[in-house]
């Protein structure tokens, strides 16, 4: 039931999946309730216009979760995530249709068959302006074991 | 900037917040997995995570965002805030039952003018570690403070 992603699947530049997420105003409550991040400016706009915002934003820590999500889901149960690094560069708002993916830009292998792969990842929003931009460092299983 | 909060600030680099310790529950985990959309089994079903490696439910990449540093006796100057990023490096999965102690170092700060007019950067490294004292996960983020205008 897990489905497996190997390194055997993988080469530089080859693309992610394309996770795609919409964001209710009902998301981000709920984001709120189980993170514990209750600021104002994710659920209430007259707070969030007082602080100079267009008005309620997604929080930057939902889209650093949907990034997160993208690479789970791509590199499967036995894959591993090293890291996972994210700048927002812009505001992202709820309703606003939000494309998640990426790109493989480096491996590596040691001495010991270790591999390492990089990737760039990127929300893009509707507008086709990329609003958050990250990196991903993954290892993944081999399918033929060759240690 | 004013230059005496720039001397506050050097002053509070280096500075580590008390210890904070959280136990995770299947429940906070399936909710947090529920609040961002995502499905995976791994994070969610006991059962059928029993079938994976790491033989039961392990959290989401992001979960540990719902364990917060303590933040008494940190610096405020400003009174609005936005995120500015976060870099994550992970060293063990965090398991249900797990009790995780956070803390979090200020790093560094720099200021700039932009959009939201003037605005300090804050760099904080915040470290996640296990009740067997191993580090799960590191956490550096960039908190951005300005004074709305308004």
């Amino acid at each position: 039931m897990f489905k497996q992603l190997f390194f055997e699947d993988v080469k530089i530049g080859i693309n992610l999946p394309v996770l795609k997420k919409k964001v209710s105003s009902q998301q981000l409550v709920m984001y709120a309730g189980a993170s514990g991040d209750y600021y104002q400016i994710h659920y209430d706009q007259d707070y969030a216009k007082s602080n100079d915002l267009p008005g309620i934003i997604i929080h930057g820590a939902l889209k650093n979760a949907f990034l997160g999500q993208l690479i789970t889901d791509w590199i499967g149960d036995n894959g591993d995530l090293l890291e996972l690094s994210v700048q927002y560069r812009g505001m992202d708002v709820p309703e606003d249709e939000l494309t998640v993916t990426g790109i493989v830009t480096d491996i590596k292998i040691d001495s010991s068959k270790n591999n390492t792969i990089y990737c760039d990842i990127w929300i893009q929003n509707s507008s086709g302006k990329k609003s958050t931009l990250g990196k991903a460092i993954v290892s993944l299983p081999y399918k033929v074991i060759t240690k | 900037m004013d230059n005496s909060v720039k001397k506050a600030l050097s002053e509070y680099i280096g500075s580590e917040s008390e210890a904070v310790t959280y136990e995770v529950e299947l429940g906070a985990v399936i909710k947090f997995a529920k609040a961002i959309g995502d499905d995976n089994p791994i994070f969610s079903n006991p059962k059928l995570a029993r079938t994976s490696r790491h033989g039961g439910v392990i959290t989401p990449p992001t979960f540990l965002r719902s364990m917060f540093h303590n933040s008494s006796g940190e610096k405020i100057f400003f009174s609005a805030g936005v995120d500015g990023g976060s870099e994550w490096k992970y060293f063990e999965p965090v398991r249900i039952g797990d009790k995780i102690t956070v803390i979090k170092k200020f790093v560094d700060f720099f200021t700039k003018d932009g959009s939201l007019g003037e605005m300090i950067f804050q760099i904080n490294e915040i470290r996640y570690i296990n009740q067997f004292d191993q580090i799960v996960a590191t956490q550096r983020t960039t908190g951005i403070s300005y004074e709305p205008k308004k």
